[in-house]
C-alpha cells in the first residue's frame, strides 16, 4: 500500500496538481494497479452471478427459448425469400439479445448506487475507473457466454454459415463491440435512473419496439409502407443485415434503398463504433459526478 | 482553540519513511464548512486530533457529524476550509488520504452477495495487499471480530451487530493510521456495544488515530479523549468529556424526599445554592429535586438548609454533570438565537 507515496508530497495546495505529476509512480504501474483493481472487481461481479445464476437467464436460456420459439412455431407461417427461415432467424436473435443486454449492467450499477457498498468503495485507494472496467468486464463475459450459447442453439436447429473463417469472426468481433457499445449504454442508464427497480420497465419499453419494429425476426418488406421506413433507418436492422451478411446468411432482398441497409457491415460498425465512443465517456462522466458530493 | 497547532502542522517540511509527511495529528480541519444549496451542514469546524487519540463528534440527526466525516474521508468536497488526514491534504491528495484511512459509515458498507471472507479479502486486494496476505489477514480479522464460524456465509445472511464488525473488520485490514467512524453503535445490542468499544480501544493503544461520530454521550464518555459538540453545522464546545462536565455540566446536587408534599419546600431550599439561580428540576414521580450547584456551595450547608426547612431528606447525592447535562444545555432551545438563519438544518442524506 506504499507503492503511491513518496516522500516529498508535503506541497502546499496552490501547486498540488504539478506536484502530483512529478511524485506519481510510473505510469506502467498506475497501469498494473487499474489492471489489478479491474480484475478484483470482475470477480465481484462474477461471484454475484455465481450466488443469483437468475441474473444470467435474461442472456441464456431467454435466447434460447426465442430460438425455439421462431424457428418451430412462427418461422413456418415466415417466408424468406431466397432463404431457409431458420438461417435468417440467428442473425436477428443474437442482435436481439445483446440488445436486451442493457438490462443487466443498468441493474446491478442501480443496485450498487442504493447500497453502501459505493462509499466503501470511494474511500479506498483503487481508481474510480476501476470499477466502472471491473463491471464492464464482467458483463462483457456474460453476454460472450451468450452469443456461444445462441451460436450453438442455432447449430442444433439448423443454422450454418456459409463464408470464410475471416467473414465468420469479424462477424463474432462486431458482435463483442455491439455488446461493449449496449454495456456502457445500460451503464450510463444505471446511473440515471439510481433505481433498480425502473430500469426493467425502462429497458422493455426502449428495446422492445427497437428490435421488434426492425427485420430481426420478419423481412421488412412485409411491414406496412411507414413502418417500413422505421425499419429501414433502424440500428437494430442494420446489426442485423451485417451479421447476415458476414455470416453468409439469407438478407431478404432490400426493398427501401436506404444507405445503411445497402451498406449493413460498414454502417453497422459506424453505428456500434459511435455508440461505444459516445455512452462510454458520458458513463464515466456520470459516475464521476454522482458519487461526488 | 487549536489554531496555531494546525499551522505549525502544515509547515511540516519532512515526511517520514512511509511517505506521509511528518505530523503529530491524525486529522486536522481549519475552518471546515459545508453548505447544500441554501443550507450550511457544517461551519466552521477546527480540529486537530492527535496521533493514536480518539475524538468524539457529538450531535443530534442533523448537526453536522456525518457531513464533516464524508468530507474528511474524501467523500465529499468541502465548500470552504481545509483539512489533513496522516498529514495529507485531503483535496489535494486524496488518493494518498484513502490509502491511509479506514472509513465504516452508518450504513453497513458490505458486499451482501459476497461472503464474509471474500468482503474482506476483496478489500484488501483493493489496497493492493497481496493475495496470500490478504487471504491471512481476513482470516486474522475474522477471528478477531468473532465471524470465523460465518466466514463463508453471504454477508447479507448477517445478523446487524455481525455485519457492524465485518464491517470493521474490513476497514482495518489495510492497517490504516487513522480509522473514521459513523455512528458505529446504533442500533447495536449493548453486548455488541461493549465488545466494539473494547476493540477500538485495542486498536487505539496499538497507535490508530480514531475519529467517531456519536449520538450518544455514554460512548463519546467511554472513548474520546477529546469531544466536539456540533449543534446546526456549528461547534457548541470542545474538550475532554471531564473538561466539559466542569465546565458546562458543573456539580449538580439530587435530593429524593420522602414524600411528595416535601417537593416544594425542598426546591426552594436549593435554589439558594443553585448556580446562576437557576429553578431547580423537580421530578414528582421519583420524587427527585435537582438542581446544578454554584461552585462554593458546601454539602453541608445544603444539608443544614434542608434540615432547616424540616425536611426528610431520604437521599442527597452530588455529581459531576454527566454529558448528558452538558450536551441538553449547550443544545437547549435557549441557545437558538445563536443560530442566525439556520432553521431547518438535518441531516444530510449520504
Amino acid at each position: 500500500m506504499t507503492a503511491t507515496a513518496t516522500p516529498t508530497t508535503t506541497s502546499p495546495p496552490s501547486d498540488a496538481p504539478a506536484r502530483i505529476e512529478a511524485t506519481s509512480p510510473a505510469s506502467h504501474s498506475r497501469l498494473t494497479w487499474l489492471f489489478a483493481d479491474t480484475l478484483v472487481y470482475t470477480r465481484r461481479h462474477l461471484a454475484h452471478i455465481r450466488q443469483i445464476p437468475e441474473k444470467l437467464l435474461d442472456v441464456t436460456i431467454q435466447p434460447i427459448m426465442f430460438v425455439l420459439l421462431f424457428a418451430y412455431v412462427f418461422g413456418g407461417a415466415i417466408n424468406v425469400p431466397g432463404g431457409r427461415y431458420k438461417e435468417y432467424l440467428v442473425g436477428g436473435i443474437l442482435i436481439q439479445s445483446l440488445a436486451f443486454g442493457v438490462v443487466g449492467p443498468a441493474t446491478s450499477i442501480a443496485t450498487d448506487l442504493t447500497e453502501g457498498v459505493i462509499d466503501r468503495f470511494r474511500s479506498l485507494p483503487s481508481s474510480r475507473m476501476a470499477y466502472l472496467l471491473g463491471h464492464f468486464l464482467a458483463e462483457l463475459l456474460g453476454l460472450a457466454l451468450s452469443i456461444v450459447i445462441l451460436s450453438s442453439a442455432g447449430l442444433i436447429v439448423g443454422w450454418r454459415t456459409h463464408t470464410n473463417i475471416l467473414h465468420v469472426g469479424s462477424a463474432y468481433l462486431l458482435l463483442l463491440v455491439f455488446a461493449s457499445a449496449v454495456i456502457w449504454l445500460g451503464t450510463l442508464i444505471g446511473l440515471k435512473v439510481r433505481a433498480p427497480d425502473a430500469v426493467m420497465g425502462i429497458a422493455f419499453v426502449g428495446v422492445f419496439p427497437l428490435t421488434f419494429l426492425s427485420n430481426a425476426f420478419v423481412p421488412i418488406s412485409t411491414l406496412p409502407t411507414a413502418l417500413e421506413y422505421v425499419a429501414a433507418y433502424n440500428p437494430v436492422s442494420v446489426m442485423v443485415a451485417a451479421v447476415r451478411e458476414l455470416f453468409g446468411n439469407p438478407t431478404a432482398p432490400i426493398t427501401k434503398h436506404v444507405w445503411p441497409l445497402e451498406h449493413p457491415v460498414l454502417a453497422a460498425w459506424s453505428w456500434s463504433l459511435l455508440l461505444l465512443l459516445i455512452a462510454a465517456p458520458l458513463a464515466l462522466r456520470r459516475f464521476q459526478k454522482v458519487t461526488t458530493d | 482553540m487549536h489554531d496555531t497547532d494546525v499551522r505549525d502542522h502544515d509547515a511540516a517540511p519532512s515526511s517520514r519513511p512511509d511517505g506521509s509527511p511528518r505530523s503529530d495529528f491524525g486529522v486536522t480541519a481549519r475552518g471546515l464548512g459545508k453548505r447544500f444549496g441554501d443550507l450550511w451542514a457544517l461551519r466552521d469546524l477546527d480540529l486537530a486530533v492527535p496521533v493514536g487519540s480518539v475524538l468524539g463528534l457529538l450531535g443530534h440527526n442533523g448537526a453536522g457529524k456525518t457531513t464533516a466525516l464524508r468530507i474528511l474521508t474524501t467523500l465529499s468536497i468541502p465548500t470552504e476550509g481545509s483539512a489533513t488526514v496522516a498529514g495529507f491534504d485531503v483535496a489535494a491528495h486524496p488518493g494518498e488520504v484513502r490509502s491511509r484511512i479506514g472509513v465504516t459509515a452508518q450504513q453497513a458498507t458490505v458486499d451482501g452477495l459476497l461472503t464474509s471472507r471474500a468482503n474482506l479479502e476483496m478489500v484488501a486486494r483493493l489496497h493492493h495487499v497481496p493475495a496470500a496476505e490478504a487471504r491471512r489477514r481476513a482470516d486474522d480479522l475474522l477471528e478477531r471480530v468473532d465471524l470465523t464460524d460465518a466466514a463463508t456465509k453471504l454477508a447479507k445472511t448477517l445478523s446487524g451487530g455481525m455485519r457492524r464488525r465485518l464491517d470493521l473488520a474490513a476497514s482495518i485490514i489495510a492497517k490504516p493510521s487513522v480509522l473514521f467512524l459513523d455512528e458505529p453503535t446504533t442500533g447495536l445490542d449493548p453486548r455488541s456495544r461493549n465488545d466494539l468499544w473494547d476493540m477500538l480501544r485495542e486498536l487505539v493503544r496499538d497507535g490508530t488515530t480514531l475519529l467517531l461520530t456519536t449520538q450518544y454521550l455514554e460512548e463519546a464518555d467511554r472513548l474520546a479523549d477529546e469531544v466536539i459538540v456540533l449543534d446546526h453545522g456549528r461547534t457548541v464546545a470542545i474538550g475532554s468529556p471531564e473538561d466539559l462536565k466542569t465546565r458546562f455540566g458543573g456539580d449538580r446536587i439530587e435530593v429524593t424526599v420522602a414524600t411528595a408534599s416535601q417537593l416544594d419546600a425542598t426546591a426552594a431550599a436549593l435554589l439558594e445554592f443553585s448556580s446562576g439561580n437557576a429553578a431547580p428540576s423537580v421530578d414528582r414521580e421519583s420524587l427527585h429535586v435537582a438542581a446544578p450547584i454554584a461552585e462554593h456551595a458546601r454539602l453541608i450547608d445544603i444539608v443544614r438548609a434542608l434540615d432547616a426547612a424540616d425536611i426528610d431528606a431520604v437521599d442527597i447525592n452530588r455529581r459531576l454533570a454527566t454529558l448528558d447535562d452538558v450536551f441538553l444545555s449547550l443544545t437547549a432551545p435557549a441557545h437558538s438565537h445563536d443560530r442566525v438563519g439556520d432553521t431547518e438544518s438535518q441531516e444530510v442524506p449520504s
